[in-house]
This record gives C-alpha cells, structure tokens and sequence, in this order.
C-alpha cells in the first residue's frame, strides 16, 4: 500500500487506450465499472480530441456481482463490433474487473468474431501507464504485423516510425519533425504507429527496411520483436538536442545507405550559436534538477550539460523500466540518480540539491513554484498546456530551438540582471521591484517578488540547527542584489550550520560567499 | 448491453424511462474535490488502485495545490496476494499521513471499487483508527465506490457517515432545522440570514464547517435537503428522529422560493413576514433573470446523466427561462425526494433513469438541441459535431443556489450560446 498524493501515471489500462485513440480502426472494450468512463476526458479535454476515445465500458455494478459479469461483457464486445465495425478488436480489464477474474479475452474469443480480437493481460496492481502502453503496442503488432520488404534496386529506403500516441507529451509535433527529417534525407515512410495506423497498416509494417523508435518506453518492445521476427534494425537514439539530432541523422542515413551532409549542412538549429552568444554566459553552472519520464529527463540532461552549460545537480525518472539508464547518466554528472514515483521524495530531493532551475513535469512545476523556483515542463503527465496551438517540438532541430526558449526564458535574462544591478539605487529598480518580464499583476506578482528575493524557508527536518541573522549581517545582506541575494542567503545558513555558527555576522557572510565562490 | 425496451410509466405528469447499458459518469470518489474543500480540517483517504488516484486528479483538474487534504492509499499485489496485512499496512500509511498533516481532524477512509470487491472492512479499520487516535483525529468511512456510487452519491455517503457521530439533540418540543447538503460559504450564509429573518431561531448546517462542529439530530429536527442526492443522509437523519421537509431544490428564483416556503411553513412563519423577508431577493432574482431570458427562451435542451441534479435544473430552465425540455437524463431518480420537482416539470417531460450511452447519444444528435447538458467527457465531441454543450460538474463547484445565485444560473446555461454567437472563426 502506497500513500500517494499525486501520480506520475495512471494504471497501464490508460496507457491502452493512448495505443487505442492514436489508431483509427480499433476499438478497446474495457470491462470496468462505470467511474473509470473519466478516462475519456483526458483525451476529449486535456488532448481536446474531437470524438470519445474509440472505447466501450461495461460499467458494471455492485448487482452485476452476483449476477453475469461475463454475459455484461460479452454483450457489450458484440454490440461494440456490430456499432463500430472495427478492423480489430482489444479487450481486457480494469483494476476492478481483474478481481473478479472474468477472462475477458476467453469471452471475446467465444463470440467467434471476424475480425482479430487481441486479449490485453495488463496487471494493474504491479504495472502503470507507459508499460501498458507499451504491452498494447506489443501486442499489437505481434499479432498484426506482417509483409515483407521489397527488394532495394534502385528504390528510395522506407522506414516505419514507432512510439507516438495520443496524450503523449508533444508527440504530434516530435512527429512533423521527424518526417520532416526523414524526406530531407530521402527516405519514405512506410508506417508511422500507432499515431493514425489502422490495423491494416499494421499488417504492412514488415515492408519497411527499418524501424525509428522515438519513445522507447512506448516502442522498444515492438521494435526488438520487428527486429527478431522481420530483421529490421532499429534506429533508437532519441533526437532530443543538438548532438542527439545529429546523432539521429547520422544513424538513419547508414542504416538506409543515403548521405546525411546535405541534412548537417550549414546550422539546422540555433541552439548552437545563441549558447555561445555572450548574453547567454550567465547560464553557466546554473545548477538544474531534472525529473520526468526516461526518455525526456535522460535528454534533458545531456543538453542542460553539454548544449545549455548548466550544471545539473539533480536527475531522476518515475519510469523505473529505465532506472538504470537514468543511473548511469546521473553518474556522469557526479550525482545519485531518484528514481521514484513518489512526489514527496521528488520534492525532497529538489530542496536538499538546491538548484536555481528545475525542469520536470507539472507536479515538479508546482513544487518549484512553492520554492520559487523556474520551471519549465520536459516530461509527461500531462496537462492541457502541454497541447499548445502552436508548433511545439522536443525532437529535432526545431526542437533544439524550442529546448532553448522554453528552458533559458524562466531564468532572468542575462542581460536584464546585469542591468538591474547598476541601476539597483534607481527607484524604478529598488531592491524589491519585480523583474520586468515576471507579472506584475494578478495573484501571482507577489508570489514573483518572493521568489527573486527570498528562498522559501526550508522545512524543518532540512534545517536542523537554527541560525540566526545578526542585524548587520542583514543590512549587508540587502546590499547584495537582490536576484543573487536568495541564494546568497542560503548559501550563508549552509555554511553557519555546516560549521555549528549560531550568529551569523558580516564576516560569515563573506566567509562563505569566499568558501562558494561566485 | 442489458438495454431494456423502455417502458414509459406515466408519473406526475412526467414521461419516465428507464435505460440500462454503458454509463458515462464519474464515480463517488469525485465528490472529494468539493467536500474537501467544505470540511477545511478533513482529510479524505482513497483506499483503492492507481486508478482511483489517477481519476480524482483528472477529473478534478486540480494539480494546483501544492499539498491537497486527500489523498490514495494505492492497493498493490501484496496487499491483494495476502502478503502483507492489508490493515497493517493501512494503518501505517494513515500514520505517515497524521505525522505529516497534524492539523487534520476529522480523517475519511474512503471506500473504492478495488477495496469493496476484495472485502476490505473500511469501517471496521475506521474504529480502531479512530481509538489509536483519540482525542485528536477522528477517522471515519463511507465508500465512494463506481459500483455503488454515482457521482454525486460520493457526498450523500459521507455525509451519512457523519450522522451516528452527530450528538442528541435534547428534546425540548421546539423544532430546529437542519440544512443537509454541502453549499457554498456565501450560499449557506445567505439562507442563515434569510432563516433567522423568518424568526427561526435554531438553524444547523450538514456538513458543517469544521469537522468539531457537528450538529445535533433528534426528534426536533426538521430536515431540509439542499441537494437531490441525499437518499443514505436523509434516511440516517430520519432513523434518528428527524422529519424531512418536502420541498424543490433551491435552484432559480422559484425553486428558492418553494424551499424556503416549505421551511417557513414547517416553522409556522406567517405568510406576510414570509413575503416581507423574500421580496427583495425574489426582485433581484427576476432582474438577474430577465439578463438571459433572450438567450435561453425557446432553447430545446438535452440533458445527458450525471450529477442528479438534472431535474430542478431543467424545472429551472423551462419555467423560469422558458427553455425546451428534449429529454432530462438522471442517474438515480429519487421519487419522494424529487416528487415535487417532478410535479412542477411540464406534462409529458421525458425523464431519463439510467443510461445506455451510444443510444442515448443517437437520440441527442438526432434531436438537434440548442443546448446539451453533459459530463466532462462527452462536451468537446458534442462541440465538435456542431452542438453547444454545458458541461455539468461545473454546477457543483460553482455557487448556483438561492437568489442571489439564479442569475449565476442562467449565465452558466447562457455561455456557451453567448460564446457560439460572439466567435466568427
């Protein structure tokens, strides 16, 4: 039994029915009771689909129990292949219906229906979203999966592109990337799944050379059993980032055999050039705590590294599946990787690293707005704001841009900090005026100031040891400008209690401002 | 599925159906996102699968508190396989819980579908939380489950819970009323005022505000439901003596009216003071009114099932708005309850009990209506095959009840049209 507050994912039911609503052609009848029926709001509000998910419930009840839940379900499998007339069928059970033991893939297979009707067997009190995903896709695909390519003479290389979903974090426009990617590189694509495949599309995905797996959580599986059964590579580096895009392309371009120069050439991204640019010197060592799904938080910290300069202080997944990925790039960063599904130790982790950024999900958004924190979203769950109206990618070198805009506009600019501490005596920049760019109106203005000024206090199982504030300490203190003074503040207490200090004087200040450095 | 051929029963007036099949509606859980916030020192505690958590964050939207006062304890193999004691391990986790929120007073164990179907004896575990704690946290249940609750069913059960800890009224002959159901703060203050301009001296709240201030229940207490979703609450009361009060529902300046009429002559208030206290609000309603009467007048409507408060809203809309009742969906359909919502509803109202959702969804697009009432889920699809749509969970969290509030009411109704005719894109 887990207490939990909030979750990172939903039960691995949902994530069949992100396979199901990214596909046309299927239908997923879901032996559940009638409360589970929320799931169709996820896709119909937060994704703003225009059509119900393509899912029937049996919404069972209490006085269904005693009764024929099995007749319940067959009824509705038939009745649901007689309104929708799918190409293909998956059937399987809730966390309650799993219970009650009702063999839903038994039942489907008595009714002898002509099409194929998949049996999904998703445990949901050991597994969750994203592995659901996963198995549906899997299974899926094993079941449908067939041809065989033709041979190459003298035609363009074709590749099936593997892993979007509906409800998934920017998936929509990873994929315009991608494709665009691929036609500049001259390779066609046979398949892109589940994002708009029929199953009939599926039964074509033997005829491509090769598979691109985007989201590994959601694809690998499929794709490691396409390798096993039609011997198509994979390519799985996830084209997040500059390096990794560059990675990408090389890849694909050997394993079709085409040249990658033309698609490299000239700067596809600006990210390159607007790091080096002198404005952007500030973003140095910022530290940064990562936390999101495997694929998101593994990229974010190679580029937080690598293309943004920032120092990264902390990295974890809730995606245990990659634990060890996650382990071994946290390693190289000289940091212990969380790995955990539980937000309490997420949150606990972000206030011992003390980072300056965070870059997680929207839980850790809520976290870093308590702390007074920037933030900005990497990483599933989702939210309706991860559904902008606009073009929006992670992947690619368009992606690469919107990485730089969406992690660097939080922070203060550069810049702007350096003018705001000349000018600090100035009335219009007093010590306590907000920074131009952060709201100055509205319930969250006050919230702003606070968190240019003043760091939250730290609870009280962080602060051992109280630490009191001589009062020209203080006044000393105010000197400093105000954007640095929140951390000058805490790095002072850290070092007055990592050396028992009770009072901390003027000299303690600049003892520990020597001691930090910067 | 199981769709029975309706069989149309001719009740006060009213063409009642029922329908059986797939539902499309929240379960019980769902009532935590406001009670939680009615009860401010309660905690409620899910006790279900990651499914439960995962509904009460979606459906409620509400990734906006940092900390929430509830919670899931998430069932996982162990506790299912026996491995573990599933009343230990609950037990620590409601410890871990109270270390962390000291300020908590009154904790909910809140029964799931998972915890039913295993047999998980939440009431009992309740109890003897309940003495580990004392005096500090009292710990109580009730079961918000999708198998045995609906929606708003999820607040009728635990406000029954509350009703063995409410004390004894003393019993000195003189009635005392006592409001059931969760209202707004500034809605619950409206009526006490207008109750204690009436001259009814002991008025009571159910919920009250804080967990400590329980009313008291015995043979005085006349009950007046605020809400058409108190069945369990209304028996339990009734079981304890109390007599209910038959009246509509407080929705519009009608409803308002008729509920407080049957409290006022319950309490022998005399019909001129009774006139004198509600004539201002009566005048400020019908001027809130007659603001959308223009947008909603003539408008055919279309009720899909949710919250059961589907009845006095579409009273509401057709008599004091002059809409057109297509068909009023309901979950549950309580006919003592609602026996006099059902008699103000225009003959030959079709009601809805039930619901089997793709035919149902035929009958809406088939009928074209200029508005369609409907769960969370159903609203963007209905909008994108052209028809306006009010998605009704938004009338629980929002303050709809008594006078001040039917212009409120009406703008609810009145956005989506407003907002079909303003956009030009």
């Amino acid at each position: 039994m887990q207490l939990t507050l909030w979750t990172y994912e939903g039960p691995p039911h949902i994530g069949a029915m992100r396979i199901a609503t990214a596909m046309k052609g299927l239908h997923y009848v879901l032996h559940a009771p009638q409360g589970d029926t929320y799931a169709d709001l996820l896709f119909t509000m937060i994704e703003r689909r225009d059509a119900r998910p393509p899912v029937t419930y049996t919404t069972f009840q209490a006085r269904d129990l005693g009764a024929d839940t099995a007749a319940i379900f067959q009824d509705a499998v038939a009745q649901a292949y007689e309104r929708f007339r799918p190409q293909a069928m998956i059937v399987g059970a809730s966390c309650t219906a799993e219970l009650i033991q009702d063999d839903p893939g038994g039942l489907a297979r008595a009714l002898d229906l002509p099409i194929p009707v998949i049996p999904l067997e998703l445990p949901a009190y050991q597994k969750k979203e994203n592995w659901g995903a996963s198995e549906t896709f899997y299974r899926l695909v094993r079941t449908l999966a067939g041809g065989t390519p033709t041979p190459r003479d003298g035609r363009r290389p074709i590749c099936n592109v593997l892993g979007p979903t509906a409800l998934g974090f920017r998936h929509r426009d990873d994929l315009v990337e991608i494709t665009r990617i691929l036609g500049a590189l001259g390779i066609d694509v046979n398949v892109v799944a589940p994002l708009g495949a029929t199953p009939a599309d599926l039964g074509r995905l033997g005829a491509a050379d090769f598979n691109v797996i985007l989201y590994p959580e959601i694809a690998r599986a499929a794709g490691l059993h396409m390798q096993k059964t039609f011997g198509q590579p994979m390519v799985e580096t996830v084209p997040i980032g500059v390096q990794a895009t560059i990675r990408f392309v090389e890849e694909v371009a050997a394993v079709a055999g085409v040249d990658p120069a033309p698609v490299l050439a000239g700067a596809p991204s600006r990210l390159p050039w607007y790091s080096r640019s002198v404005d952007s010197t500030y973003l140095t060592d910022k530290r940064v705590f990562i936390f999101g799904d495997a694929t998101h938080a593994l990229a974010a910290a190679r580029v937080a590294a690598t293309e943004l300069g920032f120092k990264v202080v902390g990295l974890g997944t809730y995606t245990r599946e990659f634990a060890r990925e996650v382990r071994a790039e946290a390693a190289l960063h000289g940091i212990e990787a969380t790995i955990t599904d539980d937000y309490l130790d997420v949150e606990a982790a972000i206030q011992a690293a003390q980072p300056e950024l965070v870059l997680g999900t929207q839980m850790e958004r809520h976290i870093a707005k308590r702390l007074g924190l920037p933030c900005a979203v990497i990483s599933a769950p989702i939210h309706v704001q991860d559904f902008p109206a606009r073009h929006s990618p992670q992947m690619g070198f368009e992606g690469a841009n919107v990485l730089f805009d969406t992690w660097v506009h939080p922070l203060m600019m550069g810049l702007e900090e350096h003018l705001l501490g000349m000018f600090r005596e100035d009335s219009e920049f007093h010590g306590a005026a907000a920074p131009s760019h952060l709201p100055r109106h509205g319930v969250e203005a006050p919230v702003a100031v606070e968190a240019a000024s003043v760091p939250a206090p730290a609870p009280a199982s962080l602060d051992p040891i109280l630490v009191t504030w001589a009062t020209d300490a203080e006044k000393e203190l105010k000197k400093i400008p105000f954007f640095v003074r929140g951390k000058a503040r805490a790095n002072t207490e850290r070092f007055a209690r990592e050396r028992a200090l009770p009072l901390i004087t003027v000299e303690t200040l600049y003892d520990a401002k020597a001691h930090f450095g910067r | 599925m199981n769709a029975h051929a309706p069989i149309p029963t001719l009740d006060a007036g009213c063409d009642i159906r029922h329908e059986r099949g797939q539902r499309a509606v929240f379960c019980g859980l769902t009532g935590i996102v406001w009670l939680h916030r009615k009860i401010q020192d309660a905690f409620f505690l899910v006790v279900g699968s990651r499914t439960c958590a995962h509904l009460i964050q979606s459906a409620a939207g509400v990734m906006i508190f940092a900390e929430p006062r509830f919670a899931t304890a998430i069932l996982d193999e162990r506790d299912l396989a026996g491995l573990v004691d599933a009343n230990e391990e609950l037990d620590r986790v409601v410890r871990r819980l109270i270390e962390r929120r000291p300020d908590i007073r009154l904790l909910f164990l809140v029964g799931s579908c998972p915890s039913e179907v295993i047999k998980l004896d939440l009431s009992r575990a309740a109890q003897r939380l309940s003495r580990s704690f004392h005096p500090d946290v009292r710990v109580l249940s009730y079961s918000g489950s999708g198998i045995e609750t609906t929606f708003t069913q999820g607040e009728d059960a635990c406000l029954a819970a509350l009703v063995p800890e409410m004390p004894r009224a003393p019993e000195t002959g003189a009635p005392a009323l006592l409001v059931v159901g969760a209202l707004a703060d500034v809605v619950e203050d409206q009526f006490a005022r207008l109750f204690a301009d009436f001259g009814i001296a002991e008025v009571a709240f159910l919920p009250a505000r804080r967990a400590g201030a329980l009313p008291a229940v015995g043979p005085d207490t006349r009950i007046l439901l605020a809400q058409p979703f108190l069945a369990d609450t209304a028996r339990a009361l009734e079981a304890r003596g109390a007599e209910r009060i038959a009246a509509p529902f407080p929705l519009g300046s009608e409803g308002t009216t008729g509920w407080l009429r049957a409290a006022a002559d319950a309490f022998g208030v005399p019909a001129e003071r009774f006139e004198r206290v509600t004539a201002p609000g009566r005048a400020r309603a019908a001027v809130a009114l007659d603001l959308y009467r223009d947008r909603l007048a003539d408008r055919r409507v279309f009720f899909f099932p949710d919250s059961q408060l589907e009845l006095p809203l579409a009273r509401f809309l057709s008599r004091e708005m002059g809409a057109e009742l297509i068909e009023v969906g309901t979950p549950y359909l309580h006919r003592q309850h609602l026996a006099p919502e059902l008699a103000l509803l225009p003959a030959g109202t079709r009601v809805v009990e039930g619901q089997n959702l793709d035919a149902q969804m035929d009958r809406c697009r088939a009928a074209k209506p200029d508005l369609t009432v409907c769960g969370l889920g159903l609203a963007n699809p209905l909008e994108a095959e052209g028809l306006a749509t009010k998605w009704s969970i938004e009338l629980l969290f929002t303050p709809i009840q008594g006078y001040d509030q039917a212009g409120d009411l009406a703008e609810l109704f009145a956005r989506p049209l407003k907002r079909r005719a303003r956009l030009e894109v």
